[in-house]
């Protein structure tokens, strides 16, 4: 019968430390090959039921507040109107300002119609030009979606934004 | 003179544990930091961005990531669709992949992540294409931009 040499307390076993570097190592190079930094992301909701189901008008008695954006040169903003009166280009000096006191007649429209304590529910219907660049879309959904007041405070301003039915 | 006593015990490995270390922790960072859940958006859009938008509070049901990059063409599922009116397939079986967990169709949120620079026009080609199969809930995804200072927002 053989018996098994045991190891005496002075015997030093050597780790194999090689391949786990090596392992280590790749894994290293793949998570800082994979690493993004990572930008919050936000939403803006736009609710558009299908034609045949959207509200009537006879129950609604919210009236959207109707926005055309008119695309300029290169899709960038050339005019806002609002419910087919007023144009903002002739009221303003550049597109910032016109962004600018677009929030400020929705905010307007938004104080007129409310209640005593209870703001209505305010929807904004936007008729967007095809070339409109979406980065002016986005600019302008800012503008009626809220605005701070001068304490830096966020007053919200349109509850719904939609779109312009093509079919209309 | 003197001499430096040289080192005879014939141990030369150099002390490993220190680097070990911080290699496992440069590991954990990386591994805590990574986030898989962007993996499905395209690196070529852009994403324009606002000081409103405000990540969602819930989780929708079912989702649908549809990109619009700049020169018009569609993102969905990991294919490029060149016009809006090719995308019914990919609905119709999304659809049904909703249906089979029990979500109607109205409750489907579509998110939208166009290019900054696409047309809008072409945004709501895809809107269209999606309301043309009954899809109604719609979401714009922008970037969050900090707020800086008080009416410097347009700037």
């Amino acid at each position: 019968m053989k018996i098994r040499k045991i190891g005496t307390a002075e015997e030093k076993i050597e780790l194999q430390m090689t391949p786990m570097i090596d392992i280590v190592f790749q894994l290293l190079v793949f998570f800082v090959m994979t690493f993004k930094v990572v930008v919050r992301e936000g939403d803006f909701n736009i609710r558009m039921p299908a034609a045949s189901a959207a509200s009537s008008a006879v129950d609604d008695f919210n009236v959207p507040i109707k926005v055309q954006l008119k695309a300029g040169l290169g899709g960038t903003i050339s005019d806002i109107i609002i419910d087919d009166q007023e144009s903002l280009r002739d009221a303003t000096a550049n597109k910032n300002q016109m962004y600018e006191l677009l929030s400020l007649r929705v905010a307007e429209y938004k104080e007129e119609t409310s209640v005593g304590d209870f703001a209505s529910e305010l929807e904004v219907e936007f008729d967007t030009d095809y070339d409109l660049r979406y980065e002016e879309q986005i600019r302008a959904i800012t503008a009626v979606s809220g605005r701070y007041d001068a304490d830096d405070n966020l007053i919200k301003l349109a509850d719904k934004i939609k779109f312009k039915d093509p079919a209309n | 003179m003197k001499f430096k006593e040289v080192d005879d015990t014939g141990d030369d490995s150099a002390d490993l544990t220190p680097m070990i270390d911080m290699t496992f922790q440069l590991i954990a960072f990386f591994m805590v930091l990574i986030n898989f859940t962007n993996a499905e958006a395209s690196d070529e859009i852009k994403l324009p961005d606002s000081d409103l938008a405000r990540p969602p509070e819930t989780i929708p049901d079912f989702r649908l990531l549809l990109g619009v990059e700049s020169n018009g063409k569609i993102i969905a599922g990991g294919r490029i669709i060149d016009k809006a009116s090719l995308l019914k397939p990919y609905l119709d079986r999304e659809i049904d992949n909703a249906r089979v967990m029990r979500v109607e169709r109205t409750k489907i949120k579509v998110i939208i992540r166009a290019h900054r620079d696409s047309k809008m026009g072409q945004v709501q080609e895809v809107m269209q294409a999606c309301r043309d199969v009954g899809l109604e809930d719609f979401t714009f995804r922008v970037k969050e931009r900090p707020r800086r200072t008080p009416g410097g927002r347009f700037g």
